[in-house]
């Protein structure tokens, strides 16, 4: 394999990996701190896809889009929080699983009476359609490496967010004990809202801004779900850090995994998670 | 996980088992015309509610959230589906037992990994071994791949040279599900009284303490889970008789999730919570379906409703109920 095909999968892995870090962030800190399972996740993420491929319609503005269908997911989840997951916390994780089953039964259809059974594209907007050009050949979409940026300092600001401010401190406390930080006087409620409306939003952005590299499609949140639930178990159940470093794994062993071995793709993901786990039965930072 | 069955809910389940049995005779004159399609679907549902009450062994006694059982489900059918002849018939004396004993040796590898994480973890484990079973048949050539695979002629059931059932017969059909259905719950219920279900709810409650007091859970936990992986392949069987036909869907998470929910939904830990739960969500399913396109939406309502509602899912409801009437002057 020549060295600019390499280089083209590996930015191609980063920038997948970098993306389910989005989703899957906002999944760990939901299990982390209000432990959560919390199945309706990939709903939020197929939500921000299907809202910005319709506003950009609307508006003709994918920026524009992606902007407005931010404080959008943010409220859904903030709401659903408030109205159902709320009176769920001190029961079995096993009913928090039903209900947010319930709610991706609820969404599925929502996004069918709303939008139709057909799968849509977005178009990269007009001033990132365009590549760089590394040989005679080989190219690579501005758009992408944009893409990455963006995820990529979203990343950074909740690194500095969460170890540098006071909010982060909660959002870690309660990360390490519920309890404690309900018995140190911190509005719980407000930070289970905050967590989930934010975690909401991020999954949302993250399917917002992917609609020009994939397909807006029904089912699509099942899917993201699955394979951020692998992130978060990977790199251990709670973790941001370990989501992330789980994320750029899985991220890497897909698209190589394609490469190398294009018949069992799919193959891999499961296999790293499965051989992570026998190693670190409880994930690599937990 | 519960042991004493309240008088006035026995008496009830048994009249709902009464009513399904005779479902061959008071189905027709009720629903003559939707009467073939109605015993499919019904002994799909009981299959259905063998594979729950599989998983509930796991889920509601053991402790051990599964997410990928309906691996052992497909792979029951494939067992199957592989060593059928392709257009001569199977002798079922052979192929149950070998279908079996395969799905058993694969819960008992996948088990030996799998109970070495514990929570949200060996959920996930679960969910990657089904997964790699799914692409395992989804991706290969061995039996269709992603089109699946047909079993034209069903097995045979013989003894001294005479057929003794007919699995081409929708109604024998019926009742040797109905059969299964009843005899592994009886088996359940046996082996859940006995010592080794003492300590495998034990497990379900408090691990350590169980530990404690000498056991090895981690062995308890491996039998228990390949007894229910052994079930959900004789389910999985039986789904390959009935429909001719196997696909990779049948080991995928969705198949595993749908059957999850049953057990939550009915009652964990309570055997015939997950029955109902299996009746409950697949009957109003058929019912949504048949009233409008957009039956997912109070699908979904419904199972809302159940969780906020019933805490303990229909078997918890059941039990407060014929409990309380018991109690009552």
């Amino acid at each position: 394999m020549d060295f600019w095909f390499f280089l083209i999968q590996l930015l191609n892995g980063v920038q997948y990996g970098l993306l389910l870090f989005l989703v899957a962030s906002g999944l760990t800190l939901i299990f982390g701190i209000m432990g959560i399972i919390n199945l309706a996740h990939g709903a939020f993420y197929m939500l921000g896809a299907y809202l910005a491929w319709w506003l950009a319609g609307v508006t003709g503005s994918l920026v524009a889009a992606v902007l407005l269908s931010l404080p959008i997911a943010a409220l859904v989840g903030y709401v659903i929080e408030a109205v159902l997951v709320r009176t769920l916390y001190k029961r079995d994780h096993l009913d928090q699983v039903l209900l947010t089953y319930g709610l991706i039964l609820i969404f599925n259809e929502a996004q069918r009476i709303f939008w139709g059974n057909d799968v849509h594209g977005v178009a990269v907007p007009q001033a990132l359609a365009w590549s760089f050009k590394l040989t005679e050949t080989l190219s690579y979409p501005a758009y992408r490496v944009v893409l990455s940026v963006v995820c990529g300092a979203l990343a950074l600001v909740m690194y500095f967010v969460i170890a540098k401010t006071r909010f982060g401190m909660w959002v870690r406390a309660g990360a390490s004990n519920r309890e404690m930080v309900a018995a140190l006087g911190i509005n719980v409620k407000l930070l289970f809202g905050l967590v989930f409306a934010i975690g909401a939003a991020l999954a949302g952005l993250a399917g917002a801004i992917s609609t020009p590299i994939t397909s807006v499609a029904p089912g699509m949140g099942d899917t993201v779900l699955i394979i951020c639930f692998v992130v978060v178990v990977i790199g251990g159940v709670g973790s941001v850090k370990g989501a992330f470093l789980g994320a750029l794994l899985i991220g890497l062993a897909d698209t190589f995994g394609k490469v190398f071995v294009p018949d069992f793709a799919s193959f891999t993901v499961y296999g790293v998670m499965a051989a992570v786990l026998l190693w670190k039965p409880r994930g690599l930072f937990a | 996980m519960i042991t004493h069955i309240p008088k006035r809910l026995a008496i009830l389940l048994l009249v709902l088992l009464v009513v399904l049995a005779l479902f061959p005779l008071w189905g027709k004159l009720v629903f003559a015309a939707k009467f073939t399609f109605l015993m499919q679907k019904l002994t799909g549902i009981m299959i259905l509610a063998i594979l729950a009450m599989s998983l509930d062994l796991l889920v509601g006694v053991a402790g051990l959230v599964s997410l990928g059982h309906a691996a052992f489900f497909g792979l029951g059918g494939y067992m199957l589906a592989l060593m059928s002849p392709q257009y001569d018939a199977a002798n079922l004396w052979l192929v149950l037992p070998a279908g079996l004993a395969g799905v058993a040796a694969a819960a008992l590898v996948v088990g030996f990994l799998s109970i070495r994480t514990s929570g949200i973890y060996f959920i996930m484990v679960t969910l990657a071994f089904g997964q790699m079973g799914f692409y395992f048949f989804n991706d290969s050539k061995l039996a269709g791949g992603s089109d699946g695979a047909y079993i034209y002629v069903k097995p045979t059931v013989e003894a001294f040279g005479t057929t003794l059932v007919n699995l081409d017969d929708k109604l024998s059909f019926f009742y040797v599900t109905l059969g299964v259905l009843v005899g592994v719950y009886a088996l359940l219920r046996v082996l859940l009284a006995s010592p080794f279900g003492r300590v495998i709810s034990a497990i379900g409650v408090n691990e350590y303490r169980v530990q404690g007091l000498g056991f090895n859970p981690m062995a308890y936990k491996l039998v228990a889970f390949t007894i229910a992986g052994t079930i959900a392949g004789l389910a999985g069987f039986l789904a390959a008789t009935q429909y001719g036909f196997v696909n990779p869907a049948m080991l995928g998470w969705h198949q595993s999730g749908h059957v999850l929910v049953m057990v939550i939904l009915g009652g964990m830990g309570t055997l015939f919570g997950p029955v109902l739960g299996a009746f409950v969500l697949e009957l109003a399913h058929f019912a949504f379906e048949s009233l409008t396109e957009h039956w997912l939406l109070p699908m979904g309502v419904m199972v809302i409703a159940i969780v906020l509602l019933l805490p303990k899912g229909l078997a918890g409801l059941l039990l407060k109920w014929t409990d309380r009437k018991e109690d009552g002057p």
